[in-house]
C-alpha cells in the first residue's frame, strides 16, 4: 500500500493524513505512525481522536485482511509495532484527557507457556478500543489470576495459550473461579491458536476469541449486556 | 535410501511397496530419514514407510484428515497401519480418529518428547518451558520451518517478540553429526540463545517401531 514517492507527513491534510496513516500501520512503519500522530496532536486533535480515527482503524483493517488471509502473522506483528509507537505517545495523555472507559480487564498466557504474541495483540487492541488492562505476563498460575481479580476492580478475565499442552489449564482457573464462587462475577474470554468455540465451551468460558478484532467486539458486546442487565 | 528434505517438507514420502512389508508406518516428514535408519540397522524388513509432507508440523490442524486419508488409501495393500506421530498439537483430535480407524500411534505430546523419551522429557521439560526445540530434521531444515514462517528473512527485527521468553535453544540430536552440530549453533546465534546439545539418538520412537504387533 506504499507509495514510491517521498510523503512529507506535515505537508498533508488532515484528511489526507488520516488516510495516510492507515496504510503506513498496514506497513508497519512505526518511525511514520510516531511522527503523524505528533502532527495530529500539534494540529490540535484530542488524544482520544487520534487512536480511534487513526490507529485503531488502521489496525481494524490489518486486522480483516488477517482474517482474509492477505497479510499474515509478520505482517500483523510490525503493524502492531507500529501502533505501539503510537500509543507510547497517547497512553499518558488519554489518562489525562479522561478518555472513555468501556470496562476493565486482566489478561495472562496460563501456566507453562511463555507465548505471548496474541496476548499482547488483544491487550493493545483492547486498550485502542477504550478497555483499561492490567497484563500479568506469562506463565500465569491460577493463584495470579485469583489474586488479581480479587484485588481488583475487573469485568473481564482473558486467558491465552499457545500449546496444546497449556491450554487445559485455562480450565483450572475457571474451576477455581467457580469453586470461589466468583465465576459468575466475571466475562472470562479465551484464546490462542489450537483452541477452538467447542473448546470454550468445554472447559466454560464465556467465548473464544479467533483474534484480537474479535476480543473488541466480544468484550463489548458482553460490556453491552451487563450495563443493559444493571439498568433493567 | 537417500531422502531429500525439501521433498520430505512439500510432499512427504511414498510407501516403497516392497514384496515383505507387511506394516506401513504413516510418519511426519520430519522423521523419515530417522524411521528409515532404524529400518536398517534393525533390519526390520516387514515394514515399509510413508511420509505426509513434514509441514503440517507448521499447520497441525491438516494432520487428522491427512493421516485419515492415507490410512484409507493404504489400508487395503497393508495388513497393518502405524501412525509415527504424537499428538503433534492436534489436541487429542489425532488419538481420537486413530481410535476410530483402529489403528495405534506413538504416545507422547510430540516428536520432543518421544525421542528425549516421554518419561524424561516430561520430567526435565517442566522446568525448561523457555527452551526452544530443534531436531535434526529442524536443525537441516531451520530456514524453511523457522526463519520465513515467522517471516524473519524479511523481518529480522521481530525476533524479539517472537522469542523474547526463551532462554535457550535445546539441540535434540539424533545423529552424532558436526555439521549439524555447527548448524544448529548458527540457529542459535540468529535466534540470539545459547545453544545447549543434547543427544537424545531415537528414544521412544525406536522401542515403540520395536514393540509393533504384527496382528493376524
Amino acid at each position: 500500500m506504499s507509495d514510491e514517492e517521498d510523503i512529507i507527513l506535515s505537508e498533508l491534510s488532515d484528511d489526507e493524513l488520516v488516510p495516510q496513516m492507515h496504510d503506513d500501520l498496514y506497513d508497519g512503519m512505526k518511525e511514520e505512525i510516531v511522527e503523524a500522530v505528533n502532527i495530529l496532536l500539534e494540529r490540535g486533535w484530542q488524544p482520544y481522536d487520534v487512536l480511534t480515527k487513526a490507529l485503531v482503524e488502521g489496525m481494524r483493517i490489518v486486522g480483516i485482511d488477517f482474517r482474509d488471509g492477505i497479510l499474515f502473522v509478520p505482517e500483523v506483528l510490525l503493524a502492531a509495532n507500529a501502533m505501539k509507537g503510537g500509543m507510547a505517545i497517547l497512553k499518558p495523555l488519554l489518562a489525562e484527557t479522561g478518555a472513555p472507559r468501556l470496562g476493565n480487564m486482566v489478561i495472562g498466557t496460563v501456566k507453562g507457556d511463555i507465548h505471548d504474541i496474541g496476548k499482547n495483540l488483544v491487550t493493545m487492541m483492547m486498550e485502542g478500543a477504550g478497555f483499561e488492562v492490567k497484563d500479568l505476563g506469562i506463565n500465569n498460575p491460577v493463584e495470579n489470576y485469583i489474586d488479581e481479580l480479587e484485588n481488583g476492580d475487573y469485568d473481564i478475565l482473558g486467558m491465552s495459550a499457545l500449546l496444546t499442552t497449556t491450554m487445559p489449564y485455562m480450565k483450572v482457573v475457571i474451576d477455581t473461579m467457580i469453586e470461589k464462587g466468583m465465576r459468575d462475577d466475571y466475562t472470562v474470554l479465551v484464546g490462542g491458536a489450537p483452541l477452538n468455540e467447542e473448546f470454550g465451551k468445554a472447559i466454560g468460558a464465556d467465548a473464544y476469541c479467533r483474534d484480537a478484532a474479535v476480543a473488541v467486539e466480544t468484550a463489548k458486546e458482553f460490556m453491552a449486556k451487563k450495563h443493559n442487565q444493571m439498568s433493567a | 535410501m537417500l531422502v531429500d528434505d525439501e521433498m520430505l517438507t512439500e510432499q512427504g514420502l511414498d510407501a516403497s511397496g516392497h514384496d515383505s512389508a507387511r506394516v506401513l508406518v504413516l510418519a511426519c516428514g520430519a522423521l523419515a530419514r530417522e524411521i528409515l535408519a532404524l529400518f536398517k540397522i534393525n533390519q526390520w524388513t516387514h515394514l515399509d514407510l510413508t511420509c505426509l509432507p513434514a509441514k503440517y508440523h507448521l499447520y497441525p490442524e491438516k494432520i487428522v484428515d491427512a493421516v485419515e486419508k492415507a490410512v484409507i488409501q493404504y489400508r487395503s495393500i497393508y495388513s497393518q497401519i502405524f501412525i509415527a506421530y504424537a499428538d503433534c498439537g492436534t489436541g487429542g483430535l489425532l488419538e481420537e480418529k486413530c481410535k476410530e480407524l483402529e489403528v495405534e500411534m506413538i504416545a507422547g505430546p510430540h516428536c520432543y518428547s518421544f525421542l528425549e523419551g516421554n518419561e524424561i522429557f516430561a520430567m526435565t521439560s517442566k522446568d525448561e518451558i523457555t527452551a526452544f526445540y530443534l531436531t535434526d530434521f529442524l536443525v537441516r531444515q531451520f530456514d524453511a520451518f523457522i526463519i520465513k514462517p515467522l517471516g524473519l528473512d524479511r523481518h529480522p527485527e521481530l525476533i524479539e517478540m517472537y522469542f523474547g521468553n526463551y532462554t535457550k535453544l535445546v539441540y535434540q540430536a539424533q545423529s552424532k553429526d558436526c555439521a549439524l552440530e555447527i548448524k544448529a549453533l548458527e540457529c542459535a546465534k540468529k535466534l540470539g540463545l545459547p545453544l545447549e546439545y543434547r543427544f537424545t539418538g531415537y528414544g521412544d520412537l525406536q522401542s515403540t517401531l520395536a514393540g509393533i504387533k504384527i496382528s493376524n
